[in-house]
């Protein structure tokens, strides 16, 4: 129940959307991709990112699925973010990547 | 090596090797951090490849949560003896640990980043088994 109200919710939000470039010398490797969905998880918001601005999608959320993307370094990330906590889950992204995973 | 102070699903990993779990248990301390319970598990009683019971009996004992416990293993009796490990629990306690199908390793990290962001048991072994999905 509690889920289905969460969707409900989220349905009224605008997805808000940005891009950063992958600075990490070996890309979304399995650490940096380990980052970015425990950053996504902090966030209620319906949170996901493609390597081009009309997608394919993936969850951020999925460490499998934001693993299988492999994207290499200079990739552009575009991430699509919905929900209550979207503005503060997108800053927190786009620090994450600017600042290469704090590996680069 | 554990951590159980958390309220996150515990990770136990099984392997025929005591040096490919603390591996990979280290892969998951150094990818993930410190937020989820986890314990290790290698070696028959005598020191040899294979897998011992109360071993894994004390692995899922370190790697206790409230909110369960996902146990990655690797081949035949590491899976064998993790589901005779399970069943001499206290009954309680059966349905709060889990066996992943998943791969040891790839599967610990993943299971573990899953867990440090809260998730439930069940979505824990769900990330984990996408792996081979």
């Amino acid at each position: 129940m509690h889920d289905v109200n969460a969707g409900c919710a989220a349905e009224t939000f605008v997805p808000l959307t940005a891009s950063a470039v992958l600075v990490n010398p070996v890309g979304l490797h399995a650490r940096p991709s380990v980052k970015l969905t425990q950053c996504a998880k902090g966030f209620v918001a319906k949170i996901e990112f493609a390597l081009a601005a009309d997608g394919p999608w993936t969850d951020a959320k999925s460490p499998v699925k934001v693993m299988r993307v492999k994207a290499p370094q200079g990739a552009t990330l575009h991430f699509r973010v919905t929900g209550p906590d979207g503005e503060a889950a997108l800053a927190a992204l786009l620090t994450l990547v600017h600042d290469g995973f704090g590996e680069a | 090596m554990n951590n159980s102070s958390s309220g996150n699903v515990g990770i136990v990993i099984v392997s025929h090797s005591p040096k490919i779990a603390e591996g990979a248990a280290d892969m998951v301390r150094q990818m993930v951090g410190d937020a989820v319970p986890l314990a290790w598990t290698g070696g028959d009683s005598d020191g040899g490849l294979g897998t011992n019971v109360a071993g894994i009996l004390e692995a899922i004992e370190l790697a206790w949560s409230p909110a369960g416990v996902a146990i990655l293993v690797d081949l035949g009796g590491a899976e064998t003896n993790s589901e005779m490990a399970v069943e001499m629990l206290a009954e309680d306690r059966r349905a709060s640990v889990v066996v992943c199908n998943a791969p040891v390793v790839e599967g610990a990290v993943i299971a573990a980043t899953e867990s440090s962001g809260g998730s439930s048991l069940a979505a824990v072994k769900r990330s984990a088994e996408e792996f081979y999905a």
